[in-house]
């Protein structure tokens, strides 16, 4: 069964509230930046850039980031996953960075993104943004901005549709033993 | 579709002994990863951890510096323990059996071997002895296939396709790996290939590879996009396969003039580059030629393959 946690109109409004609280903290935006983290994180971090250069009028330096090689699981699979585009055209040095991904789970990731980071410079600082935190932390770590937190079960999965992958937006859970219908 | 975007494609291979055994499809995915190793090679920081729980070692039978270093640099990159092996200073002048040097070598609990053999088919037995996977780095006049991935990597860098991509290769065809491994590759993923050599130097019945052959340059400089000169290799030319170094430039080699002659062709080399035999200087210097592209390239390429050998099993 998959279970709509959020439709399409409520996802306009998270998206909105998440391009405005990024540019809160700031006076000026000329630190700020954007990173996606592939796959899904790359859509979310483009439609918040997209808003937030409609409502604010600036164009933020955008990047897409894989983190594949600062995995620390990708050997207990059997297949090697297949590496993507990693493509952060400005320099990081002095930027207030925040990073973009559709779930927070163990916080595995994010901990292999950060160190991804560092081989390109040395920001200023770094945030984290989620479209969703379920839970089970394996990792100290915490999302700065969040759009909305969901308590899971373990055979549970989150899914955060775009557009640009799914060809609709939504925010699905779905029980793991069946073939989930997107 | 890409391989690499499909998501039910899994790439098979635990070894690279040579193209033959790649699909078209494994090819392709090996260049289309090659590109994301390229962007690593631009950080400020050109290193990533991904490799650091193997242990490879590189095993040169036969005199290489480039390959070598090339391999050397990609595995370094990637954070592996890395340990070179040459012939010349090692149990192999004391008497030691290939099988017998890989297994104890083995028993030091090693995850890859890159291997350079002068005999054809050294990799293959190799893998048949020990559990580690193989990256064949060149077995004599068979193959040599990540310097075939790298030729084909840099010409579709260059021109933006392979299919259909008309390629020339000159030289000394009968005693080129390169050649070898390069045929496999290109007419497998689409592109056409014409050997052009003295008759000395060119195999009977290479027609049977699927390529055309042709003795004469300038017919092939016309016909073609892509120009690869091989090494006249000096050092192993004891039966006078052509009368001096001079005339087989006079003939082959690719001049100046042929710049001016045919506008459209890319230059490229396998390298070490004889000036003034197989390409006169200003060729090898000129815009066209991408020659120092593929040496970066093959550092990318071989990124690549080890980094999609050293999955599956733990080693």
């Amino acid at each position: 069964m998959a279970q709509t946690l959020l439709t399409a109109e409520e996802l306009d409004r998270t998206y909105m509230r998440l391009a405005h609280q990024f540019v809160e903290p700031f006076d000026r935006l000329d630190t700020l930046a954007i990173i996606g983290m592939q796959t899904r994180g790359v859509d979310i971090a483009r439609r918040i850039h997209a808003i937030i250069k409609e409502r604010f009028s600036v164009d933020l330096p955008l990047g897409v980031l894989d983190t594949t090689f600062y995995r620390d699981d990708f050997r207990t699979r059997m297949k090697m996953p297949a590496v993507q585009v990693t493509d952060i055209p400005f320099d990081l040095f002095g930027k207030d960075l925040v990073l973009v991904d559709d779930v927070l789970y163990t916080g595995r990731t994010v901990r292999s993104a950060m160190d991804a980071l560092m081989s390109f410079g040395r920001p200023a600082s770094v945030r984290f943004c989620c479209m969703v935190d379920r839970g089970h932390r394996e990792l100290p770590v915490a999302a700065d901005y969040v759009g909305m937190y969901v308590p899971t079960h373990l055979k549970e999965e989150i899914r955060v549709l775009t557009q640009e992958q799914d060809g609709r937006q939504a925010v699905l859970v779905v029980t793991k033993e069946e073939e989930p219908r997107l | 579709m890409t391989p690499t975007e499909d998501a039910t494609y899994v790439f098979p291979h635990r070894h690279l002994l040579g193209l033959k055994d790649y699909s078209a499809e494994d090819i392709l995915h090996v260049l289309d990863q090659t590109d994301n190793f390229l962007e690593i090679l631009n950080r400020p920081i050109p290193k990533i951890p991904t490799l650091r729980d193997k242990t490879i070692v590189n095993l040169f039978y036969e005199n290489s510096t480039r390959t070598r270093i090339s391999f050397e640099m990609a595995q370094k990159r990637m954070g592996a323990d890395v340990v070179n092996f040459s012939s010349s200073a090692s149990s192999v002048s004391k008497g030691e059996s290939l099988k017998d040097t890989i297994r104890n070598i083995e028993s030091m609990k090693i995850d890859m071997v890159v291997v350079r053999h002068p005999s054809p088919g050294a990799p293959h037995f190799i893998s048949r002895c020990v559990d580690a996977a193989i990256l064949n780095a060149g077995d004599g006049a068979h193959e040599h296939p990540t310097q075939a991935l790298l030729d084909m990597f840099s010409m579709r860098q260059k021109i933006g396709r392979l299919a259909g991509l008309k390629v020339v290769i000159i030289g000394d065809i009968t005693h080129s790996r390169v050649v070898r491994s390069n045929i496999i590759g290109l007419t497998r993923v689409g592109a056409e290939v014409m050997l052009c050599g003295p008759r000395t130097m060119m195999p009977l019945f290479v027609e049977d590879l699927g390529v055309r052959v042709s003795y004469n340059l300038e017919e092939c400089l016309e016909w073609c996009d892509v120009a690869m000169a091989l090494r006249i290799q000096l050092e192993r030319q004891e039966g006078a396969l052509f009368p001096s170094t001079r005339e087989y430039h006079e003939r082959f080699g690719i001049k100046k003039r042929h710049l001016r002659d045919f506008p459209n062709f890319t230059i490229m080399h396998p390298g070490p580059i004889n000036r003034g035999v197989e390409l006169e200087s200003e060729v090898a210097d000129h815009p066209r030629a991408i020659i120092l592209n593929q040496v970066t390239n093959g550092l990318a390429v071989r990124m690549a393959a080890l980094y999609l050998l050293s999955g599956g099993k733990r080693g």
